[in-house]
């Protein structure tokens, strides 16, 4: 079922706030702005979107430490998102998570677990969850091809398969765990191949084309939604940027300049789509008004991060628990 | 495969086999005995899974090394480890393979290549795995096989250590016991596909199901196993589909019925190893007295090793801390309590 | 096990080149010696790769359990493994091989195994990296029997604990700290100049007070000695070296010069390397003793990612000073 014209409209914008954020934020961390170590989704922007537009907003998602394009592609609220990687009082995480935890639970985020194939479990569960409480909910959970020789993996996907759990276990391949290819740290390259051993489906999908991606994602929901259980997708994707922004590779490069020209030339997901838009009756000038809108958008983020305050010392112990006991250890 | 291509056991290995196979089962059914009575706490009998067991460890070299389980006892009987220590070891004393430290879960006989036998589900996955690293970084020609249960191919541990095998072509065999149940879970019931050896193709592996009830056939998979991995050609997973007569523990009460009593009766009357193995025998022309013999001599064994086992002395507490480090430093390391 | 060196040369070498020049002094000199870790290359390793090839120098995917348990059981079978885990937080995912499997071979086994391991994992903290990767985990593994725990705070130290650690014969855990990568010293060139496990070592002598320092707050303890220098007090700083085991004696010794002490120590105060010295000392030094002993340590709180609310958990210089002058 393709996406009708205003989810087009949606999932360019949406595509476009990933990419203008993340190259905004990686500006900010070079120049101090934001610490800590920043992973950004740049080349991944249509593998997250086709897939988050297949969920309802009620639906639940886990990611990981590349953790910017899934609540922005759930549609989050850029504001605390960009107040968050400054740390700020306001940002989505009380300026307690940061750059690799940018859980927006509103928009049905439970982690972005920074421990990789921490979050697979976790999705699981929030499926058992759905399923046990009896709602229509599903979880799509995000992991890079890194977290698929975690024995999280294994372990999750195997109880999800045995109890038909309504999760969507969504691999953003993006070809190297670091600078780790898959050659070197895979049994066997496929990693939909893996799902028959669980006793799932598994399917490949071109992650640079956006309806391709929501087609198998929808799909991989409307089964879950009839109870009928998981299923492993696996998107090809790409990063343009390193692991983290200024990480040094010493030594052999791991990949080609020529490999990622050719990514960044032809096969960017968001040119791809636009062009794709122009061939389904939307005009340069309709695109245009969104990518300013976007712009707008980033910069109203950064300026609302920027006038945020810093959380008081004093609130250092808030949080911890729902229910504390005694008062905190000085 | 044919029959004709498969490997096949000589006569003095059918025999060995058969012993072993009486050792493990004769051992089994005593120790039940011996702790019934009180003389040492609980078990985790092998009884029912002798053919998977012995068939697998005839097809490795003395120089081989094994994993194992807390179904322990087996795995160093199979091996072909001397009784009495392992009968020491059961009942605590210093005399006991691991000097009365490791006990009933732990029967490691490092002497016959077994580096651990396992209590945490899944913990020996990894460990086989490393010794088949280790064989590859020394360039040496051994392999190593891991035993474990239906319940372990769940553990993380499996996926991590099969993938880890499958890109360096490890020298590594996963032996599935696959008896059915984990404790009375069924593998229906936590399996998301129920066939265990489907699951190496994910992870770029061979997989193979066989028997676990027939010794011939155990043998064979294994030894075409093991020669692979010898000549370099990387690990295989195998699942042996076989069964427990007892519980998963000595005494375990499980309330609910979790496989019927008929179930149980057609494995205990048709389905036992040492029974098909030794109407095999009998075909090949095996005499009737050459068998007896095997067994009178295991019943012996067995009533010796007890002996020994009640007449060693117990640990002397005040070597506690006696095998804690190869190396100590500040020894004792505390005041004795 | 602490020889003088054959030749009097050193070096000056940082803490993290301490840490590749150890490994690679030891693999060249033994074998046996394998590397097993995640993007060796990346952090660290890269300068092995030039002497070595992937026969030793494994780089594993991400199944911490797994490959940790894969260098046990090499270390069980004539290998001497240096696992390294990377960032501190991720050692938990190993933590079930470490305790369960390497701490526990030989003894469950009556002596019939060892196990000739190294795990190395190093911490990162008060770098806005948040909670899941700021982990300081040493006294998680002090009580489990069977582990001997060392961390190393200086360039010198770092080399020879590391090998040490190698040459040991028992599973070593060894604690780095990533804000000491840059620390530089002079250090032995000698191949076989070693640090011994389980002595402290006394970086200052004083007489009024012993500051007993764990891991990376070793330079934060000596710039309070020397703050409190300027005011005429007289700080012992020692610096411990190893967790496990605790070199009493050296505490003793100086508890019994001074009657005081102050215990550094980053880790989060619950169950903190600081509580266990403190025990010891007080039962085993309660007559020496003239003032309460205090720790200072991060409190017990998740570690926030904002540097403003991060920033102030970590002991510093003041806190030190002013922990010392509350017990004058």
């Amino acid at each position: 079922m393709a996406l009708s014209q205003a989810l087009k409209s949606e999932a360019y914008r949406r595509m476009l706030r990933i990419r203008r954020f993340e190259e905004e934020g990686t500006r900010l961390f070079k120049e101090g702005a934001i610490p800590g170590a920043y992973h950004a989704s740049i080349g991944q922007e249509a593998a997250i979107v086709g897939a988050c537009l297949a969920l309802n907003d009620d639906d639940a998602m886990t990611g990981t430490h590349r953790s910017h394009g899934h609540p922005i592609g759930k549609g989050a609220d850029l504001k605390p998102l960009m107040a968050e990687l400054m740390g700020k009082a306001t940002g989505i995480c009380k300026g307690r998570g940061g750059t690799m935890h940018l859980a927006d639970n509103s928009v049905g985020i439970v982690s972005e677990s920074a421990i990789v194939g921490g979050g697979i479990p976790l999705a699981t569960g929030v499926a058992l969850s759905a399923k046990v409480r009896k709602t229509q909910q599903v979880c799509l959970c995000f992991f890079g091809d890194g977290a698929v020789n975690q024995g999280t993996f294994h372990e999750s996907l195997n109880m999800g398969a045995l109890w038909r759990l309504p999760v969507i276990y969504f691999c953003e391949n993006n070809g190297y765990a670091i600078t780790t290819s898959l050659a070197g740290s895979h049994g066997q390259p496929s990693i939909a191949a893996r799902a028959q051993a669980y006793g799932m489906p598994g399917t490949v999908v071109d992650g640079q084309d956006l309806s391709a991606v929501y087609e198998v994602t929808r799909e991989a929901v409307a089964r879950a939604r009839r109870a009928e259980g998981p299923t492993l997708i696996e998107a090809k994707t790409y990063r343009y940027d390193e692991h983290n922004v200024g990480l040094l590779i010493p030594g052999k490069p791991y990949r080609s300049p020529q490999e990622v020209e050719e990514y960044r030339t032809r096969r960017d997901p968001i040119a791809l789509y636009r062009q794709r838009l122009l061939a389904q009756g939307f005009t340069d000038a309709d695109l245009t008004a969104i990518e300013q809108e976007v712009a707008g958008a980033v910069s109203d983020a950064i300026r609302f991060a920027q006038e945020s305050p810093l959380p008081a010392p004093e609130t250092l112990f808030d949080y911890m628990y729902s229910n504390p006991i005694g008062t905190p250890g000085k | 495969m044919t029959p004709s291509q498969a490997p096949q056991l000589t006569r003095e290995l059918s025999l060995q086999a058969y012993r072993r196979m009486v050792r493990i089962r004769r051992f089994e059914e005593e120790a039940m005995r011996r702790a019934m009575a009180g003389e040492f706490s609980g078990m985790h009998s092998s009884s029912g899974q002798e053919a998977a067991i012995v068939g697998a460890c005839l097809a490795l070299r003395d120089d081989d090394y094994i994993t194992g389980t807390h179904r322990s006892h087996g795995h160093p009987i199979g091996k072909g480890a001397d009784l009495k220590p392992l009968m020491a070891e059961l009942y605590g004393k210093a005399t006991g393979i691991c000097k009365g430290r490791g006990g009933s879960m732990h029967l490691a006989d490092r002497k016959v290549g077994i580096i651990g036998e396992s209590a945490i589900v899944g913990g020996g996955i990894p460990l086989a795995t490393g010794a088949a690293l280790s064989i590859q970084v020394r360039g040496t020609d051994q392999v190593s096989l891991c035993f474990f249960g239906d319940g372990a191919a769940n553990q993380g541990t499996f996926g991590e250590s099969l993938n880890l095998a499958a890109i360096w072509k490890l020298p590594v065999i996963f032996f599935c016991e696959n008896n059915l149940y984990a404790i009375s879970t069924p593998v229906a019931k936590s399996h998301g596909q129920p066939d265990i050896a489907l699951r190496a193709a994910g992870f770029g592996l061979p997989g193979v199901i066989v028997d676990g009830q027939d010794l011939a056939e155990v043998y064979a998979a294994t030894a075409v196993a093991v020669g692979r991995a010898r000549k370099g050609g990387g690990p295989t997973l195998i699942e042996a589909k076989t069964y427990r007569f007892e519980e998963h523990c000595l005494g375990l009460q499980v309330p609910i019925a979790y496989r019927t009593p008929q179930e149980l009766e057609r494995y205990k009357s048709q389905r036992d190893p040492l029974v098909l193995y030794r109407k095999e025998m009998l075909g090949r022309g095996i005499a009737e007295v050459e068998i007896g013999g095997i067994e009178r001599d295991v019943a012996a064994e067995v009533a010796d090793a007890v002996t020994f086992a009640r007449q060693s002395p117990l640990p002397d507490p005040d070597e506690v801390y006696d095998y804690l480090f190869s190396n100590p430093i500040h020894y004792p390391p505390e005041p004795a309590p | 096990m602490s020889s003088p060196p054959k030749s009097a040369t050193v070096r000056e070498l940082t803490y993290l080149n301490a840490i590749v020049e150890a490994q690679r002094e030891e693999m060249l000199r033994d074998e046996r010696v394998i590397l097993i870790g995640e993007n060796i290359d990346i952090y660290g390793g890269s300068a092995l790769f030039d002497t070595f090839d992937e026969r030793r120098l494994r780089n594993v995917p991400i199944s911490e359990n797994s490959f940790t348990g894969m260098g046990i059981g090499a270390a069980l079978t004539g290998l001497r493994p240096i696992v390294d885990l990377t960032i501190a937080s991720f050692v938990y995912l190993a933590a079930d091989q470490i305790i369960n499997q390497a701490a526990k071979l030989r003894y469950m086994t009556g002596g019939q195994l060892s196990v000739p391991i190294v795990f190395r994992a190093c911490t990162y903290y008060n770098i806005c990296n948040a909670a899941q990767h700021s982990d300081r985990p040493y006294p998680f593994f002090m009580n489990v029997p069977g582990l001997k725990i060392v961390a190393p705070a200086t360039p010198a130290d770092m080399k020879g604990l590391l090998k040490a650690a190698v040459r040991d014969d028992d599973p070593v855990l060894v604690f780095e700290d990533m804000s000491l990568w840059t620390k530089k010293e002079p250090v032995s060139t000698d191949p076989d100049f070693l640090v011994p496990i389980g002595k402290a070592d006394v970086k200052r002598g004083g007489r009024d007070v012993t500051i007993v320092s764990i891991a990376g707050c070793l330079p934060k303890a000596l710039a309070a000695a020397d703050v409190l220098q300027g005011e005429g007090i007289s700080a012992e700083v020692i610096d411990l070296r190893t967790l496990v085991p605790l070199d009493t004696e050296t505490l003793l010794e100086s508890l019994g010069k001074t009657g005081r002490v102050v215990i550094v120590d980053n880790s989060h105060r619950t169950g903190s390397v600081a509580s266990e010295v403190s025990a010891v000392m007080s039962e085993e030094g309660f007559e020496i003793l003239r003032a309460p002993i205090r720790r200072v340590t991060t409190p017990a709180v998740q570690i926030p990612y904002s540097a403003a609310l991060e920033k102030p958990l970590y002991p510093s210089t003041e806190r030190i000073v002013a922990a010392v002058k509350s017990i004058l």
